[in-house]
């Protein structure tokens, strides 16, 4: 079976392994939506959606009743209604740029995956961790933000296409959200790197090397960086929240005051596509976090993955590693969607004022006291 | 014109970050997601009906299983959308509650008329008519909501008192003060 992988053409290979992990990622913003309904309605003291049951695995005796009180088949039947819904246009769009826009919103947060290791096995011949990633490219969090940041054009577009006020309005306040906290997000992992390139060896962006220096025998070697900088984590984490449009910054939505936002005149398969682009953003979003800041796959701080997994077998290593790293993410999905349902917009002008005058001037002064300080250890 | 002005504390630095008060709604909002649901799944669980409930209007029969109304059909007269219609009739004399005299041949309810007022309860001199807690009608046809008699007294069930006024009257007939 290796044998026959290894034996494809690199192309083959690669597209496998970006296949994958899309069919990983899909499923996953998928049942995002469910989890959304179910922890909104657990917040709100209801038990959400569990009315649906399909023929065949709703019959499973106890499995049924599990997956039918959690709302599975409620997921599904929405994934199904998505896809054989009418497909409605709006007569006055700019119909290219309206198909094109749901497009644009998926491909680059799919594309974001490429860079972001999801785990890590036990490479038996060079007796080191290596990382389950679809390239392990030295630029790493630089491509990240890079075609991360190439949503807020699927926004914009579909604002503009829509050809209607509300979804322009949206499409503006989208790209002056998406610049404004692009800045302090960037900034405030320039320490995180600052840190990782200890003089000497060649520099790196990866971000599989991030969670190596997080893996280091000794106090200072085990710490996670959310410990060691937690402003930095802090303003990543409010900047994380504006980029992926989630409460309490969803201004491109904001379904009191724009109805919809930027996909109010889109519906059935393209709007679901913008949900999944939106899910998909913030599972990617979350990850990154955890890989910066939570130590990735290590599954307590002070204790590496690579001494637990160097005598397990290489797949089950590797999904041991993958498993710290998913639950670690799933975690920051949580709350995301518990943040959401706690905290209530803020208003426009707050959210201007909140980047521009608060976090990046914090994520300024940041940068410079850890370049700073990290001098000062270094020099020592 | 005398008005206070209420001093506002500026906000403390704290305050200004958001994020205690953050963590505080976080807080409360993960003690809601624990604590049991405040809704009831509803056609499977139904909400407690408080005593003296107004809800479908149902006859009753007493405790030995007579049908206390007599068809005197003031219900009908006093009802305010006229949702009541009464045949009355007669107790064949060979019964055992012949001195009754008189029973409803027809009664019919027309829920889609029914203003669940009460008023037909409140006017029976029988308490036959009860007012009880079935609060959810519903039907494909008009003709599925107009309650006959049999439906009535299917829903009405038995009424649990003591009176027995008609015993007494016909023991009253037949031993004079002695019965008592």
């Amino acid at each position: 079976m290796i044998d026959l992988y290894l034996s494809l053409p690199i192309w083959v290979q690669a597209s496998i392994k970006g296949l994958v992990a899309i069919g990983f990622l899909i499923p996953v913003a998928g049942a995002c939506s469910l989890a959304e309904r179910k922890i909104s309605a657990w917040i709100q003291g209801r038990p959400g959606p569990n009315r649906a049951r399909a023929w065949g695995l709703g019959h499973i005796p106890i499995l049924g009743s599990m997956l039918q009180r959690l709302g599975v088949f409620h997921l599904m039947a929405d994934g199904a209604k998505f896809v054989f819904k009418e497909d409605v246009v709006p007569g006055h769009v700019n119909k290219f740029y309206y198909y094109l826009a749901p497009l644009v919103a998926l491909a680059p947060s799919l594309c974001t995956i490429v860079v972001v290791p999801f785990g890590a096995y036990f490479d038996a011949t060079t007796e080191s961790l290596k990382p389950l990633i679809l390239a392990n490219v030295d630029v790493g969090i630089l491509a990240v933000f890079a075609i991360g940041s190439l949503s807020v054009y699927a926004l914009i577009l579909a604002g503009w296409a829509s050809n209607s006020k509300y979804p322009f309005l949206g499409g503006v306040r989208a790209s002056a959200q998406l610049i404004s906290y692009e800045l302090s997000m960037t900034l405030s992992v320039i320490p995180v790197f600052l840190w990782v390139n200890a003089p000497g060896p060649e520099a790196t962006l990866s971000l599989f090397a991030v969670v190596e220096s997080q893996s280091q025998p000794g106090f200072l070697g085990g710490t996670w960086f959310v410990f060691l900088m937690p402003l930095c984590a802090f303003i990543f984490l409010v900047a994380l929240f504006a980029e992926t449009n989630r409460q309490p910054f969803d201004m491109p939505e904001s379904e009191a005051d724009l109805v919809g936002g930027f996909h109010t005149e889109y519906g059935e398969f393209k709007w679901s596509i913008f949900f999944v682009a939106e899910y998909v953003h913030m599972t990617i979003g979350s990850g990154v976090f955890v890989l910066l800041f939570l130590g990735g796959w290590n599954p307590l701080p002070w204790v590496p993955l690579e001494p637990l997994i160097s005598g397990l077998p290489v797949w089950l290593g590797g999904l041991l590693g993958a498993a710290f790293f998913l639950g670690k993410t799933f975690f920051f999905i949580f709350l995301f969607m518990w943040v959401r349902w706690t905290l209530p917009r803020f208003r426009y002008d707050q959210v201007m004022k909140l980047g521009w005058q608060k976090l990046l001037p914090l994520a300024i002064a940041n940068v410079i006291f850890y370049a700073l300080a990290i001098a000062v250890i270094e020099r020592s | 014109m005398s008005f206070k002005t209420v001093e506002r504390k500026p906000l403390t630095l704290a305050e200004r970050t958001y994020v205690p008060q953050i963590i505080n709604g976080l807080a409360h909002t993960f003690k809601k997601m624990v604590k049991p649901n405040e809704t009831l799944e509803y056609p499977e669980a139904r909400p407690p009906i408080p005593e003296g409930y107004r809800g479908v209007p149902t006859l009753v029969k007493d405790p030995n299983g007579r049908e206390k109304c007599v068809s005197c059909q003031l219900c009908e007269f006093v009802c305010p959308p006229k949702a009541i219609r009464i045949k009355p009739g007669e107790i064949a004399a060979d019964a055992d509650t012949a001195h009754v005299e008189k029973a409803p041949q027809e009664f019919d309810i027309d829920m889609l008329r029914c203003i669940y007022c009460g008023l037909c309860q409140e006017v029976c001199p029988e308490e036959a008519i009860w007012l009880q807690n079935v609060f959810s009608v519903s039907g494909y046809t008009r003709e599925e909501l107009v309650n006959n008699k049999e439906r009535l007294y299917q829903l009405g069930g038995t009424l649990p008192d003591e009176h027995f006024k008609w015993d007494k009257k016909k023991a009253a007939e037949e031993a004079g003060n002695a019965a008592h």
